[in-house]
């Protein structure tokens, strides 16, 4: 059963809200999208390793760097960089979002769907919910192996629920470029190069290393950057312990990521819609 | 087009073989930005990116330099070099799966200049990073006290380093027949250059890192790449580096000529 046909469609002789069955719709999409990320290894594996690879090479290599009196007070270079595992997971998973849409696009599925009776906006949602629900899963992962390898939460469980909310919203606002290329574009090869730009926003952050480090220029991009504005509330979560206002200001920034970036993709997406 | 070589001398026309294979693949690189910007934009990215970012850890104590950049310009170089490896392994499986690997090995041309031609458009192609990189690093304030010879060991490091990745890229490209053998070669240049001491000298790494980086061939790379900017060229830090790479061209060398000759039977 392919998932256009798996879709609950409206049923006129039923008068349901349109809400729920919008919902539903999306919800069903959402787990198409779920379900292809998990069936593919090339798709999850490397948001999972690639990260987890960097953390273990960066921890031994900067570990004599949590002595300088700039950096600040942590447990251990792996606890500095827990979020950075994260971030740098959820640009993995993002990437593939917008490429998942593209290729839709390509095949003629996103026409197919579009032809159909299903809620314009649900086609839209299960996009980003796919992605959503990967970036939560996956910095539930990172996170447990890192706690495994010994690095404490300061935060606790409540932390840890915190680091898996904002990277669930982040993920959002980061897949939300990705689908307004893809939706613009129509074009999976154009999708898969905003990745490479992503990737460089992690690293001109304080993901790595504090930005009380860096120099010049360098450090007042770095200090501006929006990935740096969410990385350090997310982090004092992490080392220093819990704080409503760490966490307001880590998802408000997600927030207002993703707040930009889908009204950008809605549009792409409105756009599509009119010309199909 | 078929390669048709013609010529009775045979040390002429093998010459003639790797200069037009070369030729067309150079032509085949400037005719597509999509392979040149990466090439040109990655190792700036590294440059910059690993110099500016990590710039604190050049206030360790130990640390061997004062200005980061003397210690990372042979890391970004090699990774950049490393990268034209990384392509000769694309530019073949784009002749595999286009057929004209097989016209190839229908011509009368030897094994032996299959694989050179590819290598030899290597070494050009990782001139461009190189150079790149060294420019950068100077326009960057970058030293260089061991002067010319410095520069030569940057260049010799750097092109030495894309020919062992460039026969590992054939070997594998060989194997599988097709463009996702470029991803293997990407990674395991990633795997092999990111455990050494790209970053940091060994007697500041911790735990496992350190004795991977002990026994990682490209350690030696890196450190004759990099000595004409640390301090003075030396013997000591020259011949493991040249051991290195002479090892690593012939070793993958070796096996990508038997997968060539096991694809042409």
């Amino acid at each position: 059963m392919t998932a256009a046909q798996g879709l609950r469609l409206t049923d006129p002789r039923r008068s349901r809200p349109r809400l729920l069955v919008g919902s539903e719709q999306a919800w069903t999409l959402t787990v198409r999208s779920i379900l292809a990320t998990a069936r593919k290894t090339d798709r999850w594996a490397p948001g999972l390793i690639f990260p987890l690879a960097m953390a273990a090479v960066y921890s031994s290599q900067f570990a004599r760097a949590t002595g300088l009196s700039e950096f600040p007070e942590v447990d251990s270079f792996l606890q500095f960089i827990l979020p950075a595992t994260i971030l740098q997971g959820i640009a993995f998973n993002a990437s593939n979002a917008g490429t998942d849409m593209a290729t839709d696009i390509e095949t003629g599925f996103f026409d197919r769907l579009v032809a159909s009776p299903v809620a314009r906006q649900s086609i839209f949602v299960g996009r980003v919910g796919g992605a959503a629900a990967a970036a939560g899963f996956q910095a539930g992962v990172h996170t447990a192996i890192f706690v495994v390898l010994g690095v404490p939460i300061a935060s606790g469980f409540a932390g840890v629920a915190a680091l898996m909310l904002i990277s669930i919203v982040l993920s959002v606002g980061i897949s939300g470029f990705g689908l307004a290329v893809a939706l613009r574009t129509g074009s999976s090869e154009a999708t898969q190069s905003m990745f490479p730009l992503v990737f460089v926003m992690v690293f001109v952050s304080s993901a790595f290393f504090p930005t009380e480090l860096m120099r010049g220029w360098y450090q007042w991009v770095a200090e501006r950057n929006p990935f740096t504005l969410v990385v350090d509330p997310t982090r004092r979560l992490v080392i220093s312990g819990w704080s409503w206002v760490d966490l307001f200001e880590a998802l408000g920034y997600s927030l207002l990521i993703a707040l930009l970036s889908l009204s950008l993709a809605y549009r792409a997406h409105l756009r599509r819609m009119r010309r199909s | 087009m078929t390669a048709v070589v013609r010529g009775s001398r045979a040390g002429a026309s093998s010459l003639f073989a790797v200069v037009w294979m070369c030729h067309r693949n150079l032509t085949r690189f400037a005719r597509l930005p999509a392979i040149m910007v990466p090439m040109i934009v990655m190792p700036v990215f590294f440059l910059v990116v690993f110099t500016s970012s990590f710039d604190g850890i050049s206030r360790v104590e130990g640390f061997p330099t004062e200005n980061l950049i003397n210690w990372v310009v042979a890391f970004a170089l090699l990774q950049g070099a490393m990268f034209s490896g990384v392509g000769t392994a694309g530019t073949v499986a784009a002749d595999l799966e286009t057929g004209f690997m097989d016209r190839l090995l229908v011509s009368p041309i030897r094994r032996g200049i299959i694989i050179a031609a590819p290598l030899t458009y290597t070494a050009i192609r990782a001139l461009i990073p190189i150079a790149l990189v060294t420019a950068l690093a100077w326009a960057m304030n970058a030293d260089l006290p061991g002067g010319t010879l410095g520069i030569v060991m940057a260049f010799s490091g750097g092109v030495g380093g894309a020919l062992a990745i460039g026969c590992f890229g054939l070997g594998v490209v060989l194997r599988m027949g097709d463009v996702r053998a470029m991803t293997i070669v990407q990674m395991g240049s990633f795997l092999l250059i990111f455990p050494s001491i790209g970053q940091v000298p060994i007697a500041l790494l911790d735990g496992w890192m350190e004795t991977v980086a002990r026994i990682n061939p490209v350690t030696n790379v890196l450190r004759m790449t990099r000595q004409g900017y640390i301090g003075d060229v030396t013997w000591a830090d020259t011949w493991p580096g040249l051991l290195v790479i002479a090892c690593g061209i012939a070793v993958f060398g070796t096996w990508a000529r038997a997968e060539l000759i096991r694809r042409t039977r």
